[in-house]
């Protein structure tokens, strides 16, 4: 019985569903047009049913779901001669050696094998898969320009201070990229603790190397020799109406000045220009945004009207400008205690920036331009 | 004359530990273990003396002995025998309370070490990522480190009107040993462990013999004040995870609070608000005064002291290792083995041989 070994493959020319049953379906049976009689009619005894597991004489183990998985049976071996080919098709001959660092890396990472520094900054990921992420965005969508880099210092503590504007703190992210390709450096950003009370952000930001701002922290990262964002502006800066864009707001209590005085570090003044016009914020529900603990929930002309669609921020042309270094090492001692002196150089530093920001916006020239 | 040195809380394996660990010591003539159970293990040298430090028996027991150094270890963290949260809160404050009243009162006493915890700085997202010392600590809303807070102000008060007697408080980090139980060793043994969504908090370690170090190094100093102590660095919960090779299952808070009362119900473990707190927002200490002003280094880093922790334990979840190390090496065979007619073919590119090329060839 040659035929027992064939699983067969549908019904075999017989009417019916293909599901191992010798009774035709009833559409087939309709379709027929048998007598009424012939649907009482017991399937025919003999002869072993070929779909029956028990059926099948020698050879081969019968069937079972378990077995039918595509994936199952492939041994490992090929599975990788499938990789490495599929990687050398994609990355060329070098694609071995890449694939193995890969996959070490991938291992490293599942593995926890990996460093984070005592802020929680995780400077592979960051490097690798952040500013990874992020620089296709500023070189293409912003078409960030970086001007004046030379003035951050190359290392050792620096305090770089910013605008903030944009609804949504896409400047924050944009500096970290441009300071990084740039400058070389990873920038420690300082956050509000809003950051770190949502999920997910607040993971990400930790990794990322923001912390929260507050004057321990940013003398720690400055004492450690750190280039430290800090954005004094906050939720007041961000979360403005279109109407005001670069106008600089309050520049905080100036604890950032008193940070930089402490620790004897450079401010470096940064003016950024485009940021404004990503999420121009014509509205805001400020009950419900108390509701929901938030500082606002914005209103632009695309975002709740459009949906998540609304979230795409507009590709306005971006300038960055980092401006001569502010020294603070000159001060003697108690200088951060001094408010006057405190207050003197924040309205310094905010009035430098602010000047930038114009000639910044002459030069640019049209938002989208 | 050697020291006479008073342990409290000796039924519990930390103070156990610790106390054998100090009778050891040439400096020290006597030990003396006082609670209200007899320790489990074998106690060696040490002279136990069944007491209750929430009464004023105590005093008796340190003026006979004529100690001059007590050692508190008897802030716990877990209700665990001892009964309820009631029982657990009167033994901490109270039970401090009359320990330092009879302190005060005994004149031999000069020195007395407080194992204090850094649950007390507790963690939320408007905290600093390192504390110091100087940081002056939000009130606590319940539990251990409100406890632990209140046994600290007593403790400050203590130091005040007895400002002769070396006062020592040594925070430690979240102890991590084989065989230690606590809140946290608990929460890192359960088979599958639920972490907070979207949340990755830092984690500082201590090792239990770094703890016992501590201490006796604290006993046998001079130095007075508070200090930080814990393992160097820090590693994200995530990560302390991935390392110890345990599945994890990532809940909103709310449902983490529901797992909480289900896993204390059979036992297995117990997330109180403020483990909650910690593993949302995670906690870091800065040691830099414990290294430089107390002297004490802890002989394990973080990272060290959960693999030691880690090496007690059954990974169930090394599935991801072993997959990525197979084909690792399998890869890495392969490379060896392909690499040779690469090199043999000298400097010419053309030498490399291409495993495979797919008919009709589109590369490109």
């Amino acid at each position: 019985m040659g035929d027992a070994d064939i699983i067969p493959i549908g019904t075999r020319g017989r009417p019916g569903r293909g599901s191992g049953g010798n009774r035709p379906s009833a559409p087939a049976r309709d379709l027929a047009g048998g007598r009424a009689g012939a649907r009482r009619t017991p399937p025919p005894a003999a002869g072993p049913r070929p779909a029956e597991p028990g059926a099948s004489a020698v050879g081969r183990p019968p069937t079972t779901t378990a077995e039918r998985g595509p994936l199952d049976g492939v041994p490992v071996g090929d599975w990788l001669s499938a990789f490495q080919q599929a990687a050398v098709e994609l990355f060329g001959d070098d694609a071995e050696a890449q694939l193995a660092r890969f996959l070490a890396f991938l291992r490293r990472r599942l593995t926890g094998d990996y460093v984070v520094d005592e802020f929680g900054f995780d400077a592979e990921i960051t490097q690798r898969f952040f500013i990874a992420a992020l620089r296709p965005i500023a070189q293409r969508w912003f078409r960030l320009e970086v001007r004046g880099i030379e003035n951050v210092p190359v290392e050792g503590g620096a305090l770089v201070v910013s605008n903030h504007s944009g609804t949504v703190p896409v400047d924050g992210l944009m500096t970290m990229v441009a300071v990084h390709d740039h400058a070389g450096r990873s920038l420690r950003p300082l956050g509000a603790d809003l950051v770190f009370r949502l999920p997910v952000v607040s993971a990400l930001a930790r990794k990322s190397g923001t912390t929260l701002a507050c004057n321990d922290d940013a003398e720690r990262l400055l004492r450690n020799g750190e280039l430290v964002g800090v954005w004094p502006e906050g939720f007041k800066g961000i979360g403005k109406p279109f109407s005001e864009r670069y106008k600089l707001q309050r520049f905080g209590r100036g604890g950032f000045v008193s940070a930089a005085l402490r620790t004897g570090v450079p401010i470096v003044p940064l003016s950024v220009v485009g940021a404004e016009e990503i999420y121009p914020l014509v509205g805001n529900l400020p009950s419900l945004a108390r509701l929901l603990g938030m500082p606002y929930i914005p209103i632009t002309p695309t975002f709740p009207l459009l949906g998540p669609l609304g979230l795409v921020p507009l590709p306005s042309k971006w300038v960055m400008e980092f401006g001569e270094p502010i020294r603070t090492d000159e001060y003697d001692e108690g200088a951060a205690d001094d408010p006057m002196l405190v207050f003197n150089l924040t309205d310094q530093v905010r009035e430098t920036i602010q000047q930038s920001l114009y000639r910044l916006l002459v030069d640019r020239g049209g938002a989208f331009g | 004359m050697g020291k006479v040195v008073l342990v409290t809380g000796v039924s519990r394996d930390l103070g156990r530990r610790f106390a054998r660990a100090i009778a050891d010591d040439p400096a020290v003539d006597r030990v003396i273990g006082v609670d209200v159970v007899p320790p489990r293990g074998d106690i060696g040298p040490i002279s136990f003396v069944r007491a209750d430090i929430r009464t004023p028996v105590i005093a008796k027991v340190m003026a006979r002995e004529d100690v001059d150094t007590v050692v508190h270890m008897s802030v716990i963290a877990t209700p665990g025998a001892t009964g309820g949260r009631n029982a657990m809160k009167e033994l901490n404050v109270i039970g401090t309370m009359q320990l330092l009243a009879a302190c005060q009162k005994v004149e031999s006493v000069e020195h007395v070490v407080v194992k204090s915890t850094t649950a007390v700085y507790g963690a939320t997202s408007r905290d600093p990522a390192m504390f110091t010392e100087a940081f002056e600590p939000r009130v606590a809303r319940g539990g251990y480190a409100k406890d632990a807070q209140e046994v600290e102000g007593y403790v400050r008060g203590f130091a005040r009107r007895r400002p002769n007697v070396r006062v020592l408080m040594l925070r430690m980090a979240n102890v991590l040993g084989p065989g230690v139980q606590s809140p946290m060793t608990s929460y890192l043994r359960l088979p599958v462990v639920p972490t907070v969504l979207g949340f990755d908090p830092r984690l500082q370690f201590l090792h239990a013999d770094d703890l016992v170090a501590a201490l006796r190094h604290g006993v046998l100093s001079d130095v007075a004040g508070t200090f930080n102590v814990a393992g160097d660095g820090v590693l994200t919960l995530r990560q302390a995870l991935r390392r110890m090779q345990r599945p994890t299952v990532a809940l909103p808070p709310a449902a983490l609070t529901g797992i909480g009362q289900l896993v204390r119900r059979v036992r297995l473990a117990e997330l109180s608000p403020e483990l909650l707190a910690l593993l949302t927002y995670g906690r870091g200490v800065d040691t830099s005064r414990c290294r430089d002003e107390l002297g004490f280094r802890p002989d394990f880093t973080t990272a060290e002291a959960l693999a030691d922790f880690a090496a007690d334990l059954a990974p169930t979840f090394a599935a991801p290792d072993l997959v990525l190390g197979s084909l690792e090496d399998r890869l890495r065979s392969r490379a060896a083995v392909a690499a040779p007619p690469a090199e043999a073919g000298s400097a010419t590119d053309t030498g490399v041989v291409r495993p495979f090329v797919p008919p009709g060839g589109s590369r490109g």
